[in-house]
């Protein structure tokens, strides 16, 4: 055992010095690459092209919505969307196999076979609960507002649910995850999902559909820099918003306790 | 190159370079974190609300909330007894 | 050799070195959750290198305002997009990374990926 320690030894030297010089091979070539580039900032570079024009200058008045963002990834581009969302739901499903508790085949409670950490689900600690007590409106007020907001400045669905969850989080650690899975329990939660997902692929269905025959879509724009206006734009952010929320609660009671409880008896 | 970009690629930089010297999984965590909310203010400076809005929410609270909970999982932090591996 | 916009680029100049030091840490480091900081770095890395392609001097960001959408008020809206969406792909495959390491962990007890290699073997030879 101590040989083979000592001929480990000039081998993990090498291994680290071949490491390093692998990377300054890597940085060297990648830097003459870049002082090749365009300049940063410049106004003619090969990258504002006529698809950047079409973009910013017929946004509003073909996609309805006044961030030019917003209008890209869930109008002009709004498949690609559609995968995202289903790879963060794939993660979850994931996440799931990996991680998911066995049932408890007398009740229905789930095991945790090796609980390592001292469970911290409601115990009544005052500092978490009067805490919880004034961010927790104020969070999910914050997270509906973002999402809402998609389409007329800075936010969508991505950030606006990942506030929500973070919202459903602290609600569930300063009060009990009990309380909570009395309404948010396995089956509203999968239903939830999949019937947003489903959602967003029957409306991009009807605006392939119409598109690809050159009918005119009877969704109305509406006037541009209302809540209600940009088409389809608003309820799509709502269902990505109600994904990744869904999905960043799973993530915590699939790492946390196993998985999301059956609801009250 | 204004001083004030200069700083804050350099801070990026660092954090990199200090993440990849520290031993104890908590710290560099804590350290990619803060990489995270560097890299939050330059998405500002490089004029894109959305990408700062979506880097802040999500790659610093859902990637601290994953590692967090990870950790307990398997008792690195808030453990009986501080079970360290 | 050397090209003439290298001092001007700085913002991919930076990109590019995160991107390197990323990638040596997955060398490097034998711990899994390095590794994992690792993959983080990286993907960070192109995620500066392809917004800052994007933007223009003295423009500002495409949320138009006032009615005017001409195309030399903005700065160029679609790096930004792809990058929005790398950000949420990036986090699902840390969540299912980790997933993988604490299964990892309740099976061989342990963080460094030499000792979970050997016991492996071991167990195989048994």
């Amino acid at each position: 055992m101590k040989r083979k320690h000592e001929e480990r030894r000039p081998l993990r030297t090498a291994y680290r010095v071949m490491s390093v010089a692998v990377f300054l091979t890597l940085i060297t070539v990648l830097l003459l690459v870049v002082s090749w580039l365009a300049q940063f900032g410049g106004g003619e570079n090969p990258a504002e092209n006529e698809v950047y024009k079409r973009y910013v200058e017929s946004g509003t008045s073909e996609g309805g919505a006044v961030n030019t963002v917003a209008d890209m990834i869930l109008d002009y581009r709004a498949f690609d969307t559609l995968g995202e969302s289903n790879v963060l739901f794939t993660a979850a499903c994931i996440v799931l196999i990996l991680l998911r508790a066995d049932k408890d085949p007398k009740d229905g409670r789930l095991l945790i076979p090796e609980l390592q950490a001292e469970p911290l689900h409601g115990k009544k600690d005052s500092i978490l609960r009067g805490t919880a007590r004034i961010l927790l409106p104020a969070g999910l007020l914050f997270g509906i507002c973002i999402v809402l907001n998609g389409h007329l400045s800075a936010g969508g669905g991505f950030s606006g649910g990942a506030v929500i969850g973070a919202a459903l989080i602290l609600f569930a650690m300063a009060y009990g995850p009990e309380k909570l899975e009395k309404t948010l329990n396995r089956k509203t939660w999968s239903w939830l999902v999949w019937s947003a997902l489903l959602v967003y692929t029957l409306l991009k269905t009807y605006s392939f559909y119409t598109g690809a025959n050159g009918i005119e879509s009877i969704i109305p724009l509406g006037e541009p820099g209302r809540i209600l206006s940009g088409g389809m734009i608003l309820p799509l952010n709502i269902c990505v918003g109600i994904v990744v929320a869904c999905t960043m609660y799973a993530f915590y009671a699939l790492f946390s306790k196993g998985g999301i409880g059956s609801g009250g008896k | 190159m204004t001083v004030a970009v200069g700083l804050l690629l350099g801070l990026l930089v660092i954090c990199a370079l200090a993440v990849s010297i520290i031993k104890d999984p908590v710290a560099a965590v804590l350290v990619q974190l803060g990489f995270s909310t560097v890299m939050a203010v330059i998405w500002l400076i490089l004029e894109s609300p959305d990408l700062a809005v979506t880097e802040a929410a999500v790659g610093t609270g859902v990637t601290g909330v994953l590692f967090f909970f990870a950790f307990r999982r398997i008792g690195l932090i808030g453990g009986k007894g501080e079970k360290k591996e | 050799m050397v090209g003439s916009n290298l001092r001007s680029n700085n913002f991919m100049v930076a990109a590019v070195i995160i991107f390197g030091i990323g990638f040596t840490m997955l060398f490097l480091n034998r711990n899994l959750v390095k590794k994992i900081i690792g993959f983080n770095f990286m993907d960070s890395g192109i995620f500066l290198f392809l917004a800052s392609n994007g933007y223009i001097e003295d423009r500002i960001s495409p949320i138009i305002q006032g009615g005017e959408a001409s195309v030399a008020n903005y700065i160029n809206p679609i790096p930004a997009g792809l990058v929005l969406t790398g950000i949420v792909v990036s986090v699902s495959v840390t969540a299912v990374l980790l997933a993988l390491t604490v299964r990892l962990y309740l099976r061989y007890h342990t963080l460094e990926l030499d000792e979970i290699i050997a016991k492996a073997r071991t167990e195989d030879e048994q």
